[in-house]
């Protein structure tokens, strides 16, 4: 017990030691959490956009007002002509024109089917998409409320809600996808450069000749990496929830398992990785991109899993970081319990043990 | 094969009689083509200050290894203290210092952080086992708080030797010590190993150096993974018996490959600031001196010389060069 203290202790005066890779380490969750909150963002605000009102009618007044209202629009300008559009585009100003047809008015009193056009710049689809979709939204509430009380047999009304994230926050997305993306880095990476390091430098060597077990010399590497782990995870709630208000709806007990559960299965992964190899440079690459890219990638932080192609959605099955993300966002958002991610709990503790057995299996008690 | 009992009831009885270090042919190859030692055996006895002399590449480190259990031999017998290195690798390394070729301390402890650590790794405190320490960590005293990556080469092969010690091992296993360190730490640290062995202690030394072979009380010369002889350094001197010049002229380096294109000449090699010249028969210095004289050879100097072991190790390696 006194071998295991000894150890711990000299892994901590390692990393304490080393400042500016702890400066890294507890630098880098704010600065990311910072950087997705404020600045690479994809939620729409002020907007602008362009008006071609052909009807010159009050209806096509209203809706333009209802627009800019809802304060994802700006009014950047108001054009004359159709060929104005596309240079328009061109010089980069606007988002999107809406294109109000001068027979507008009169179509809607006289209930005929009519269109109103929206063009986006697509140079950037998913806030096209995401214009497009809001500026829909908002001509189709208008149009219900002119049609109220008048017959209209074929019009099927849709009401949205948006549960858990109402807003539509992007904060919600990618405080769990930090939180994933950090501790896959800081547990994985970090603990297969630490234990290639006493490669690296020979002092593996002297470890191995010693009565240290190998256990012991992992386990005793490990755990500092998990309280280091566990404090960015707490850094990273505390930034989610009172700079961006990230609300956290579960118990916080059960997320702290989950995170435990997540940490330890990334530490099993980094050291697996420095089973395999004996120089830092090869474990850091292997680390970043056997794991990183993967995990920010395939995981559903950033893209969709559900749309991606068959082949990349199977393949997101064992990448561990995916069913995380699963777990957060279900406590943290949805407030569930255990009852609803015991499924993906029990998928993470599976990959944990599997790598565990064959990091054991390939931990060599000798050189070579 | 051999085997020797480990359990502890029998260990008291054995000690005596087991020799502290037993290699029986030992075979080790790298890959297909790297042979580092080919059927190599030795003993050292408890108490012994051995030395392994040779060049680089011989199979120094190879064989340390394979008795610090950190390699696997492909064929014949180890053992250090009667266990034998595959089956009782435990017991191997809880009772034998290893002190590796590189240095391998954490640099960014301090040297006391450094000698705390490897005392309880092995389940000792630098107060039980100063005593043994004690000479080699007077010196190392004034720089307690220093980074061990901070101290100097032989600073840091003394502490590297404090926590080899430090849990008062029955066997010391020193790859190239010295290898790397000024001459006055070399000197140094092969008076703290002469002190060590008068403590009981068996130590297998390697070395690159040839004049430290006589400094050991016995020496084992490899070269390309074979021994080529086993014997007290005086013993080595004294089986060497062919006539030895020391040679000196304004170009030594001319002078060298003069000196073997001579025709009595068995071999020439550098020695300080002399080149040793052994005969295959004796003849007269003058004939010598006409030699160089009619090569334009300017400031000749010639005198009889006492062999030492590098003349002795100098011949056995050109035999085994020849061998080959």
């Amino acid at each position: 017990m006194k071998q295991f203290g000894i150890f711990i202790q000299k892994e901590l005066f390692h990393i304490l030691r080393d400042r500016r890779t702890l400066f890294i380490l507890l630098g880098m969750p704010m600065a990311l959490v910072l950087l997705f909150g404020f600045a690479i963002t994809n939620e729409i605000d002020n907007a602008r956009i362009a008006i071609l009102d052909q009807s010159k009618g009050e209806m096509s007044q209203e809706i333009t007002q209802r627009l800019v209202a809802s304060g994802y629009f700006l009014i950047d300008e108001n054009l004359q002509e159709v060929a104005q559009i596309e240079q328009h585009f061109r010089q980069g100003k606007t988002k999107m024109a809406v294109i109000f047809p001068s027979e507008l008015q009169e179509n809607m009193r006289r209930n005929l089917p009519t269109q109103i056009q929206l063009i986006a710049d697509a140079t950037d689809p998913n806030t096209a998409t995401t214009l497009i979709n809001y500026a829909s939204a908002i001509i189709g509430q208008y149009v219900q409320e002119q049609a109220r009380g008048q017959a209209m047999p074929m019009l099927i009304r849709t009401e949205v809600k948006m549960l858990y994230n109402p807003r539509l926050k992007s904060v919600f997305m990618f405080v769990p996808g930090v939180m994933t993306v950090i501790l896959m880095l800081v547990s994985a990476m970090m603990t297969s450069i630490a234990i290639t390091r006493e490669k690296e430098l020979g002092t593996m060597e002297v470890l191995l000749a010693s009565p240290l077990k190998p256990a012991m010399i992992i386990v005793g590497k490990v755990i500092p990496y998990i309280l280091l782990a566990l404090a960015n995870t707490v850094v990273i709630l505390l930034l989610g929830t009172f700079v961006f208000g990230m609300p956290v709806r579960g118990s916080l007990a059960l997320l702290g398992l989950e995170c435990l559960l997540f940490v330890i299965a990334a530490l099993s992964l980094g050291i697996l990785i420095s089973t395999r190899t004996d120089s830092q440079q090869v474990a850091m690459l292997i680390s970043l991109m056997v794991l990183m890219l993967p995990t920010i990638l395939l995981s559903g932080f950033i893209f969709p899993i559900e749309s991606m192609p068959k082949v990349l959605q199977v393949i997101s099955n064992i990448i561990p970081a995916k069913w995380f993300i699963i777990i957060l966002k279900n406590i943290m958002l949805k407030g569930t319990g255990a009852e609803f991610v015991w499924k993906e709990s029990l998928i993470l503790a599976g990959m944990t043990l599997f790598f565990i057995g064959v990091s054991v299996r390939n931990f060599k008690i000798r050189l070579e | 094969m051999p085997l020797r009992p480990s359990n502890h009831l029998t260990l008291n009885r054995i000690t005596m009689a087991t020799p502290a270090i037993q290699v029986e042919n030992i075979s080790k190859r790298y890959g297909k083509n790297v042979l580092a030692l080919n059927q190599v055996s030795l003993e050292v006895g408890q108490g012994e200050l051995f030395g392994l002399i040779g060049p680089d590449g011989a199979g120094k480190t190879t064989l340390i290894r394979i008795l610090a259990t950190l390699l696997l031999a492909d064929k014949g017998y180890a053992a250090v203290n009667g266990w034998e290195v595959r089956r009782d690798y435990r017991q191997i390394r809880s009772h034998i210092g290893y002190m590796p070729g590189r240095f391998s301390l954490y640099q960014d402890l301090s040297v006391e952080e450094n000698l705390h650590f490897f005392a309880t790794i092995f389940g000792t405190t630098i107060k039980e086992n100063y005593e043994l320490i004690r000479d080699i960590y007077v010196q190392l005293e004034p720089f307690r708080t220093r980074k061990a990556g901070k101290l100097s080469g032989g600073m840091k092969q003394k502490l590297a030797l404090c926590c080899a010690l430090i849990h008062k091992p029955v066997v010391l296993l020193l790859d190239e010590p010295t290898t790397g360190v000024d001459p006055v730490s070399r000197k140094e640290f092969w008076e703290m190993l002469k002190r060590l062995k008068e403590k009981g202690i068996a130590i297998l030394v390697s070395t690159p150096y040839m004049d430290e072979a006589s400094l050991c009380n016995r020496v084992a010369l490899i070269q390309k993974g074979a021994i080529l002889s086993i014997d007290e350094p005086e013993k080595i001197v004294s089986g060497f018996d062919k006539p030895l010049l020391a040679v000196r002229t304004n170009d030594m380096y001319r002078l060298i490959h003069d000196l073997r294109d001579f025709e009595s000449t068995h071999s020439a090699f550098p020695f300080g600031e002399f080149v040793h010249l052994s005969l295959n028969n004796p003849i007269w210095p003058e004939a010598i001196h006409a030699y160089l004289a009619g090569k334009q050879h300017t400031g000749i100097e010639i005198k009889p010389a006492q062999a030492t072991i590098e003349d002795a190790f100098m011949e056995l390696m050109t035999q085994g060069e020849m061998v080959d």
